[in-house]
């Protein structure tokens, strides 16, 4: 790991800013899920939120340093995809 | 600190700050544009690029590690899953016949009256000539 800081900022706390901005990010777009009219629009609105969801957990990762959340974020990712490609097939 | 350090954490910083950037553009539009199809052509872009580059902001913070192998991984990956599920849910709406938005008819009568208006008066001056 390189150096914590940049102009008296903590880099964690850049971290666990745009962690909270991904947050928001998620919050505004499930307002599409709940809203959105017909069914392909929940669909994409749980494949972005899941999206979104894979860097926040690589942020959580360097936020708290456990290289676990890595691993998480991976298969996160496999199930996403999985399970967008599932809901478009039936 | 040094030289490098700064410079590392700077081009960090700036790499995350373009990726939330272009993420909150995809859900603006994702939550803003009228139609299904139009959704998926603000998300299924900007998401993939601002997840992207926040990736690679976090293997430039990080170093040559085992970690950032994982997170190469992870970008390549969602590189080529993120457009191949977009399409597959495109190609599903469009199958089960969700209609592109349009204009209104209205709109699209005068427009259409206007540019035949223009296209004769533009071969009468021909035929004057």
């Amino acid at each position: 790991m390189t150096g914590a800081s940049l102009f008296g900022i903590e880099m964690v706390n850049v971290f666990l800013a745009m962690a909270i901005l991904i947050v928001i990010a998620s919050f505004v777009s499930l307002y599409r899920g709940i809203e959105g009219p017909g069914i392909f629009n929940r669909i994409i609105a749980v494949s972005v939120i899941g999206t979104k969801t894979i860097v926040l957990l690589v942020l959580i990762g360097f936020i708290y340093e456990r290289p676990d959340f890595f691993d998480i974020a991976l298969v996160y990712a496999i199930l996403n995809f999985i399970m967008t490609i599932a809901a478009t097939r039936y | 600190m040094s030289d490098t350090t700064t410079i590392t954490n700077i081009l960090t910083v700036v790499l995350l700050l373009t990726g939330a950037f272009f993420m909150l553009a995809g859900t603006i539009g994702f939550v803003r544009f009228p139609d299904f199809y139009s959704r998926m052509h603000a998300t299924g872009k900007c998401d993939t690029l601002g997840e992207g580059l926040m990736l690679v902001a976090l293997i430039v913070y990080g170093g040559a590690t085992f970690v950032s192998v994982k997170i190469l991984f992870l970008i390549i990956f969602i590189l080529f899953a993120n457009p191949t599920s977009t399409h597959a849910i495109a190609k599903a709406a469009y199958d089960v016949g969700l209609e592109p938005w349009r204009k209104l008819d209205d709109e699209v009568e005068w427009v259409t009256v206007k540019t035949e208006s223009i296209k004769t008066e533009v071969k009468n001056d021909d035929l004057d000539t």
